[in-house]
């Protein structure tokens, strides 16, 4: 039996993993303060996916475009790939080579992408696909906090709460062990549908504020609005710990809580109520999801709910304060160590000379030869193959294919693109569009450490190991690098080594894991950063501080925007997407799981019955959604749940039923976040055969 | 991807002359330099005499003391290419292109933007009105942090305040007298307080829901003479006593410079789509513009006025049009939520314009309740909401949409979804999840206490049940609970 963590959702909640008395594996909760001894559906059947018949064993290449995929030896595998990548290199430049990382590496493998990207390839192109998940946040909560730590508290301070508000999150479908310590706080719960975690808040006395998808900033403002109104403001506060409420102010003075119900549909009465429950409990927190994140408006929306609990007196306090819950595996751990295209290792900016010279240093190069900042996740992907744009792409982790937003035409890049190669342990889309596969450990089958939404730094362990022509990511970074003419010890393949390289790398920075060492995880340590070497861990680190030199917190004081797109007479209702309880992000892997594929194993349209009617559609139905941009073919669902005129899917399913091929691709400015939300769609029924109704 | 416009390349600036640097025309500038930060393509100077922008939405919270008179100030114009003057406008030169200030100095433009909005009426009433048309001798508008200033001179807390007017700012301004601790009356001349946008049953409700937090409403008295200090004549012979009198019967829209220059003016200046007047090159926006759609005197389509012509102005949006408001009128209270929107009527029953609209109608006078729904076509074509928060944000919204309404219309109004109500699933249905993380049936939990799983733990064990968002350990147990009660065995079926 092994102890370790969930492959999953960034709770990583800790798990016993076993052979089975049936034959193969099976996981069971292990004791840890997150997830109190439960797991989720996802978490039980984790498992599955050790003995998946769908595993990849063997790298797969293909001649040419119109050729199969075909197995292959790793030498072979690993020649072409560093041989087009020298050639394409050769004919234009280093910038020819793009890299796509993910949230669900471990931070060993994070850090030597980057590094492998930065060094080997010399390519100022590598992001994630964490850019679609918390980036908006991340950018918000850095520059209100001067630090982006998801939760900066142990997710259980929670339960001590008078009154938790969730801004679009949907935990006791996403993260359920989590809504475990939401059972005693009142929750208010901003979320356009009336969700499991909507309806949990309502049974305890709690509020839902359903306002029209795109408009939570209005929201937020709106109750920063009734707050003052109301004499809820902390003044002490705002004027010892913060700067800036002046401007803060003056964007939330037009909107009074009149005004925000006739651009929200939120109630003024309730945002009122709201605002009370918030402000008058000796202990609150606002956290934010990828519901009010994930908008071309996302990094001022979440700083509008930054610049409320701000306003509150909650951030840096004990009891209270903000927090974003972080969505993937690794989510936290993956914007730190440098595979994000601003970024170097510990939360450095790439484009800071001391933070260059830094990582150089402990790279043993020149500052100077380490590329610039580089396009964000959606502007990278979408240049491929195009003029001036990358000619490669190397993709470890993500599923781009399924999870990007416009999916179709981000397949159309991906078929433009001269070389792709991906690193999975599944056949996933990506991985089916590539020219090889690369087939790679998963979760219980290599060590390795993550870090969940409390900033804890927490070790995963072996239980197995990998199947016998099965490589590690480490050792796949490992090889190209020598192939690509890079000393051996630059590159290595050891866990160990490289999370000694990365706490050197990382010391001093914002997210300092130098203190992070092997015994102290081995030993079961609650590391939370920053854990300087030889020194404390920070389980709350803005109790007496915040991270920006002067000590104070900024309010940010963005104006409302609104979304990209907005209905008109040929896409008149609202598109949103989403995750549900069964499936995992792209659904790559839990689409594999067969309990989960059974209960779930289609894609589906959520429309209030009204809606349905005004279509002439009843459940059932195979309708296609259509936007702008693509549409999904998937089977609809009327709810009561769902407001009128908005349309809820799933991502996590692939090509005809892709939520993704309808959304819009949208960016922030600042974040580079796409708008997942929000995008025009109408209905028509689906055409074709309806087989395989229930 | 929409096809993007032309962008428009500006070989100079356009140089923008705005008058005006109130609500409307600060929030002009402010608009101008989101979309053009740089001040690469507008050129923008804001003449007005006014201290500083100020949001007079909001007075009645500084009257009430929610707010400070500082709080309610708004984003100064300011940013690359931004120039303020505190100083007069005293004429327009249309032939010259040029904006002449009373310090005797000119301003050239290319544009010129007409936000002077407008000013309070003080009726003809005997020692009510000064010789320059503002308030006399006790008397007091609400325009402005002085205004507040001035109340709070005139009445201390406790002292009697009378208030004329009884449209939305004068209850606003009532009910925020009252919270100040002020024995206050509001007299309306009409029959009714909002005449034009409540019926009888809305006004009158509305009115006992004032008098409930302190405020006295007449309605149907004219007055007749103030007296300072001393309170109010009407011409039924009676008195109002009051200490100070706040005048909040209308406003008119300050057009004297358009006028003068000859541009086109009824009430306001005359303006189009495009927020243009009779001269294209003058624009006009706010309270001083008259547009045949409508939204003179409210911020909201003050504020879209001011949006859409940022945009044709820097050429961002060199298509955007206002095409009219549609008339909302939303009390700024906390506790009275009274809405209207579209037409009204005069109540139940009574006769509108054309064909009777379909009528939907809840009241409930003990409740402090009432909401009347007219629709035309499937469509809100007007409401009157009382007291019903959820209906007030419902009905809002649907006549916003300009959709058809659902079926459900009392649904609607009461803000319960009765539509939604049969979606769920049956709660006799045996295959229904308890358990919902982890997908446990009613049968699979029943199984496995055949099969020995006597309590939450064992049946974790056993189906998982409790263990996701442990939500459903309260049923589980519930179910436990009864069938080692009941019986030795459930009822299998």
């Amino acid at each position: 039996m092994t102890t370790t963590h969930c492959p999953y959702c960034a709770l990583q909640c800790a798990m016993h993993v076993e052979p089975s008395p049936g034959g193969g594996w099976r996981t069971r909760p292990a004791d840890f303060p997150v997830n109190r001894g439960g797991l989720c559906r996802k978490g039980w059947t984790a498992a599955g996916l050790l003995t998946s018949p769908d595993r990849i064993t063997a790298p797969l290449m293909r001649a040419s475009r119109d050729a199969p995929l075909l197995p292959t030896d790793w030498d072979t595998a690993l020649d072409r790939v560093a041989g087009r990548l020298a050639a394409l290199r050769g004919e234009y430049g280093p910038d020819a080579v793009a890299v796509f990382g993910s949230g669900g590496l471990t931070n060993e493998k994070a850090y030597l992408l980057g590094k492998f990207a930065r060094l080997a390839l010399r390519t100022s192109r590598i992001d994630y696909n964490g850019r679609f998940c918390m980036s908006s946040a991340a950018a918000a909560s850095s520059r209100a906090f001067g630090a982006d730590r998801g939760l900066p508290f142990p997710v259980t301070d929670l339960a001590g709460a008078r009154t938790v508000l969730l801004a679009g999150a949907n935990p006791a479908e996403t993260m359920p062990p989590l809504m475990g310590h939401l059972a005693a706080p009142a929750l208010v719960v901003v979320d356009p549908r009336r969700t499991a975690t909507a309806e949990a808040a309502l049974r305890g006395g709690g509020l839902h504020l359903a306002p029209r998808p795109g408009t939570d900033a209005a929201l937020a403002r709106g109750m920063l609005h009734a707050a003052r109104e109301l004499g809820l403001l902390d003044t002490a506060y705002i004027e010892r710990r913060t700067r800036g409420f002046g401007a803060a102010w003056a964007q939330a003075a037009a909107w009074w809580p009149e005004r925000a119900e006739r651009a929200t549909g939120v109630p003024a009465a309730h945002i009122r109520r709201a605002v009370r429950t918030l402000g008058r409990a000796p202990g609150a927190y606002v956290l934010t999801g990828r519901g009010t994140e994930q908008h071309s408006t996302g990094t001022g929306t979440a700083a509008a709910w930054i610049d409320l609990a701000l306003a509150l007196g909650l951030p840096g306090r004990r009891g209270s304060g903000f927090g974003c819950l972080t969505g993937q595996g690794n989510g936290q751990g993956g914007r730190e160590h440098g595979q994000k295209a601003d970024q170097l290792p510990g939360y450095r900016r790439i484009d800071d000379e001391r933070d260059r010279a830094h990582v150089a240093s402990v790279w043993g190069v020149a500052a100077a030869d380490l590329p610039g900042p580089g396009p964000s996740a959606f502007e990278l992907l979408d240049a491929l193959g195009t003029e001036g744009g990358p000619r490669a792409l190397l993709v470890f982790g993500s599923n781009p294919a399924v999870s990007a937003p416009d999916a179709g035409r981000i397949r159309s890049r991906l078929a433009a693109a001269d070389l792709v190669v991906v690193a999975d342990f599944v056949p996933s889309e990506t991985a089916m569009a590539a020219d090889v596969v690369l087939p790679v450990a998963q979760w219980a089958e290599e060590e390795g450490t993550v870090t969940n939404l409390e900033g804890r730094v927490l070790r995963r362990r072996a239980a197995l190991p990998p199947p016998p022509e099965v490589r590690t990511d480490l050792e796949v970074i490992g090889a190209l690098a020598a192939r690509l003419g890079q000393p051996a010890e630059r590159f290595p393949t050891d866990p160990d080594l490289v999370l000694e390289e990365l706490r050197a790398a990382s010391e001093g920075g914002t997210a300092d894991y130098s203190g992070v060492g092997a015994d102290r995880l081995e030993a079961g340590e609650a590391l939370y950063w920053p854990v300087p070497r030889g020194g404390a861990p920070t389980p709350r680190p803005f109790l007496d501080r915040f991270a920006h030199p002067d000590g104070r917190a900024r309010f940010a004081a963005a104006p409302a925007g609104t979304p990209a797109e907005a209905p008109d007479d040929r896409y008149p209702l609202t598109a949103t997407t989403g995750r549900i309880m069964g499936h995992y992000q792209s659904g790559a892997q839990t689409r594999r799981i067969g309990e989960l594929a059974e209960a779930e194993p289609e894609a589906f349209a959520e429309v209030h019955p009204d809606t349905a009617r005004a279509y002439g559609l009843s459940a059932g139905d195979r309708v296609r959604v259509v936007s702008r941009r693509g549409s999904a073919a998937v089977r609809l669902r009327p709810t009561g749940a769902c407001p009128r005129g908005t349309v809820f899917l799933p991502f996590h399913f692939p090509d005809g039923q892709s939520a993704n091929n309808l959304t819009n691709p949208a960016l922030d400015p600042v974040s580079r976040m796409p708008e997942f939300k929000v995008a025009a769609v109408r209905l028509e029924p689906a055409d074709g055969p309806t087989g395989g109704d229930p | 991807m929409s096809p993007r416009p032309v962008p428009y390349r500006p070989r100079r600036p356009r140089r923008v002359v705005v008058i005006g640097n109130g609500m409307v025309g600060a929030r002009f500038a402010e608009e101008v330099r989101r979309l053009d930060p740089g001040g690469d393509r507008v050129r923008l100077t804001v003449v007005g005499e006014e201290p500083g922008p100020c949001n007079r939405v909001l007075l009645p919270g500084v009257l009430s003391g929610a707010l400070r008179p500082e709080e309610v100030g708004m984003p100064r114009p300011e940013g690359p290419g931004t120039a303020v003057l505190g100083a007069h406008a005293a004429a327009v030169d249309r032939s010259g292109r040029r904006v002449l200030l009373a310090d005797g100095r000119a301003l050239g433009y290319d544009r010129l933007v007409l936000a002077t909005g407008a000013r309070p009426v003080v009726p003809p009433v005997a020692g009510l009105r000064a010789p320059d048309g503002g308030p006399g001798p006790g008397a007091a508008v609400l325009r402005g942090p002085d205004d507040c200033r001035r109340i709070a001179r005139l009445a201390r807390p406790g002292d009697p305040v009378a208030v004329l007017g009884g449209g939305p700012l004068g209850l606003e301004t009532a009910r925020a007298l009252a919270v100040r601790g002020h024995p206050v009356t509001v007299v309306e001349a009409a029959h009714r307080i909002m005449p034009h946008r409540l019926d009888r049953a809305g006004g009158r409700l509305l009115a006992e829901l004032l008098e409930r937090r302190g405020v006295r409403v007449l309605s149907g008295r004219a007055c007749t003479a103030w007296v300072p200090g001393r309170g109010l004549d009407l011409d039924d012979g009676t008195r109002v006593p009051a200490r100070a009198v706040v005048v909040a019967v209308g406003v008119r829209a300050s057009a004297r410079l358009a006028e003068e220059a000859g541009i086109a003016v009824r009430g306001g200046v005359l303006v189009d789509d495009a927020l243009a007047t009779s001269d294209p090159l003058v624009h006009a926006i706010g309270d001083c513009a008259e547009h045949p759609g409508g939204g003179a005197g409210l911020v909201g389509p003050g504020w879209e006025q001011a949006a859409v012509l940022a945009g044709r102005l820097t050429g961002r949006t060199p298509d955007a049009a206002y095409r009219g408001a549609r008339t909302v009128t939303r009390l700024k209270a906390d506790g009275i939520e009274m809405v209207s929107v579209g037409e009204v009527g005069d109540g139940p029953g009574a006769q509108t314009a054309g064909d009777p609209p379909e009528e939907v109608t809840v009241s409930d006078p003990a409740g402090g309740r009432y909401a009347r729904l007219l629709l035309r076509a499937g469509r809100v074509s007007g409401a009157v909401v009382v007291g019903l928060p959820g209906a007030a944000a419902a009905v809002t919204a649907a006549f916003d949409a300009d959709a058809p309404v659902p079926p459900d219309r009392l649904g609607l109004l009461l803000g319960a979804d009765l539509a939604s109500a049969d979606a769920g699933g049956g709660s006799g249905d045996g295959r229904a999840p308890v358990c919902r993380c982890n997908g446990v049936s009613r049968d699979r939990i029943e199984q496995a206490w055949l099969e020995g799983a006597r309590d939450l733990a064992g049946m974790a064990r056993a189906t998982r049940a409790t263990t996701g968002c442990g939500g459903c350990a309260g049923d589980v147990g519930a179910l436990l609970d009864r069938w080692s009660k009941d019986t030795p065995e459930p009822a299998r079926g």
